[in-house]
């Protein structure tokens, strides 16, 4: 028990929220101020990165002046280390960091879920030999791991995915265990397991719904270092490839010419910046509110 | 890895503290084993031809040829493993492919550089957050701690290339340039005379785990504050600044070690992109280089290095813990 409790969440939701608890969760959430300025900021850079390609003057990789060329006519923002168009390739730039992160945090997630339910739910040896595997993985820091992926195989961008996926997979898996482990004692799970109801149904519908809130929170804080981690290792030249337009590429191409011309860096580190900022900021205000429902409902 | 602790804990109650600290070691050396079967399977015992992998497809059969033998991939894959395993633990980390000279002599500056980076941003942040933490508490729910709130969490979201870069812009290139933006050392002079140049690279890393430590002792000091002893301390007239730092403080640390342990763990995968950022001579940017060179020599050593110092630090959380908590430590004996 004491492994189990040191880990565990308080058991979330009492049973009159049982029907809809994400649903309670997202409304307690959303009145706190900082999840609002959390969604405001990610709503904004989300459709900056989705509407920016189709706005953007010029085509990312066209040159259009001298090599870092300050703001003027033409170029808003001036150029970059080749003379490309800043505002154009910040505004193509977004996409490739968001979708990268959105689909390691989503592969880690499931794949962190699918570890935590089977090793809370088994109860036997297979508790044990999956969360000492998850112990291994995290040995390593986070971009250690990645970066010894890339090492061998090369900076391709699905490998980018699977390694941030692959260490966003322990965390998960122990913090939705540390929650299912208490549901799956309860009776109404006992009750299901007499009805000789399928195990994967029995975790996906009774165990799972009574977890969503900690998984949302945890989802929360993984993306904002997935957003983190995908940014910073094509800042270090293993993501997307030149001459494409990448925010962390960016950053390390221009960074050269930051006495010159500051926006090719300025313009992506502060996006990169109030992405994490308000990703985490939703991810507190959901913290937060899961933390109000798990004390039996009080504010 | 409190859960760890606490597994170990119970059961290591019938021989009491020591075995505990013997459980946690032996376990922390599993650990480091089974890390470098992971290290070893990822970059060298991959199915197909790993020197072909690594040389790209151009690769003359020759340069292939002798690879294939520095690599002993010519022998079985457990007989690669052990013997690559076994000169790792006599101290013979491998022959770089790039550099062309053993990748000892080849880290063994960027080792000391780092070691330096790491203890001066330990020594910077760990009392820098004990501060602000205490602080906090002794003003919560005042306009410092509001502050202190929105600060620790924003900082924590940042990743920490984002900061690096931000003090670039602030100190070292566009706002002001009263800081070295890159940290030049050179390989024969020792680390402690540049320390200018190691002042952005130190507050990087010190940005990176103030917040998580502030939180904690924040949280830990308004549990102490709150506490009958030093309410005591409080009505035999002591004044208040004597009870916060005399009485509160040494109890309110406690709990944060673990944290703090955690924290320079953390920095071990810090230095990697910080490192790079300021082009600092340690292990962090020579691990960068050596991915992108793939020069597999050097970065099974250096992964190695990165996850030992992780996992020992990791150790050392837990074994403090146990420690520094009364309540934990009773229950052993």
């Amino acid at each position: 028990m004491s492994g189990a409790a040191a880990t565990a969440v308080e058991a979330p939701v009492a049973a009159p929220a049982r029907h809809r608890p994400l649903v309670v969760l997202l409304r307690r959430a959303w009145r706190q101020p900082r999840t609002k300025v959390g969604v405001v900021v990610v709503v904004l850079l989300v459709g900056t990165a989705l509407i920016g390609p189709l706005v953007a003057p010029h085509d990312p990789a066209a040159f259009v002046g001298a090599p870092y060329s300050h703001p003027g006519s033409g170029h808003l923002l001036g150029t970059d280390n080749l003379g490309r168009d800043v505002l154009s390739r910040f505004l193509w730039g977004g996409l490739s960091i968001l979708g990268l992160a959105a689909a390691a945090t989503a592969i880690g997630l499931t794949l962190g879920l699918t570890v935590g339910l089977i090793a809370a739910y088994s109860r036997s040896w297979l508790d044990d030999a999956l969360m000492r595997t998850m112990d291994v993985i995290l040995a390593f820091p986070a971009i250690v791991l990645a970066l010894v992926a890339i090492a061998t195989v090369g900076p391709k961008l699905w490998l980018l995915v699977l390694a941030v996926a692959l260490t966003t997979l322990p965390r998960v898996a122990r913090v939705s265990r540390g929650a299912a482990v208490e549901v799956v004692e309860r009776d109404f799970v006992q009750a299901a397991e007499a009805l000789g109801v399928s195990r994967v149904r029995l975790l996906a519908s009774e165990v799972l719904p009574n977890i969503t809130s900690t998984v949302m929170v945890e989802a929360s804080l993984r993306l904002t270092y997935a957003v983190g981690l995908i940014a910073g290792l094509s800042f270090l030249g293993f993501g997307e490839q030149p001459p494409a337009a990448d925010w962390g590429l960016m950053i390390n191409e221009n960074r050269q010419g930051l006495t010159v011309q500051p926006w090719g860096v300025v313009l992506p580190v502060i996006a990169i910046a109030l992405l994490t900022i308000g990703t985490s900021l939703i991810g507190d205000g959901l913290a937060r509110a899961s933390a109000g429902i798990d004390r039996g409902g009080g504010e | 890895m409190s859960a760890i602790a606490a597994r170990a804990a119970a059961v290591a109650r019938p021989r009491g503290i020591w075995g505990f600290i013997l459980r946690r070691i032996l376990l922390g050396l599993v650990t480091l084993f089974l890390v470098s079967i992971v290290i070893f399977a990822a970059t060298q015992a991959l199915p197909g031809d790993a020197a072909r992998a690594i040389l790209g497809r151009n690769a003359t059969p020759q340069s292939l040829a002798t690879l294939r033998k520095q690599l002993n991939l010519d022998r079985p894959v457990l007989d690669q493993y052990f013997s690559w395993l076994g000169n790792f633990l006599s101290g013979n980390l491998g022959h770089s492919l790039v550099a062309n000279e053993p990748v000892t002599s080849l880290i063994g500056k960027a080792v000391e550089n780092s070691a330096f980076l790491m203890l001066l941003a330990g020594l910077v942040s760990v009392p820098l957050a004990i501060l602000v933490g205490s602080v906090a508490a002794r003003r919560r729910d005042r306009a410092f701690d509001h502050a202190t709130s929105i600060g620790t969490l924003t900082l924590a979201a940042l990743p920490e290339f984002v900061t690096a870069i931000a003090l670039v812009v602030l100190f070292g290139t566009t706002v002001s340039r009263i800081l070295p933006a890159v940290s030049l050392i050179p390989p024969d002079s020792p680390p402690w005379d540049h320390l200018e140049e190691l002042i952005l690279p130190v507050a990087a890393l010190t940005l990176a785990v103030v917040p998580y430590i502030t939180r904690i002792m924040r949280a830990s000091m308004i549990e102490v504050l709150e506490s009958d002893y030093v309410e005591m301390a409080r009505l035999k007239g002591l004044d208040e600044r004597t009870v916060l730092w005399r009485h509160a403080l040494p109890n309110g640390i406690a709990p944060t070690i673990q944290v703090i342990a955690l924290n320079l763990a953390y920095l071990a995968g810090g230095i990697v992109v910080v490192e790079f950022v300021f082009g600092y001579p340690g292990i962090g940017a020579e691990f960068v280089g050596a991915v992108s060179n793939r020069d597999v020599p050097t970065v099974q050593a250096l992964a190695m290095l990165i996850a030992a110092t992780y996992v020992v630090l990791n150790v050392f959380a837990d074994v403090a813990t146990i420690l520094v908590s009364p309540r934990l430590r009773t229950s052993l004996q």
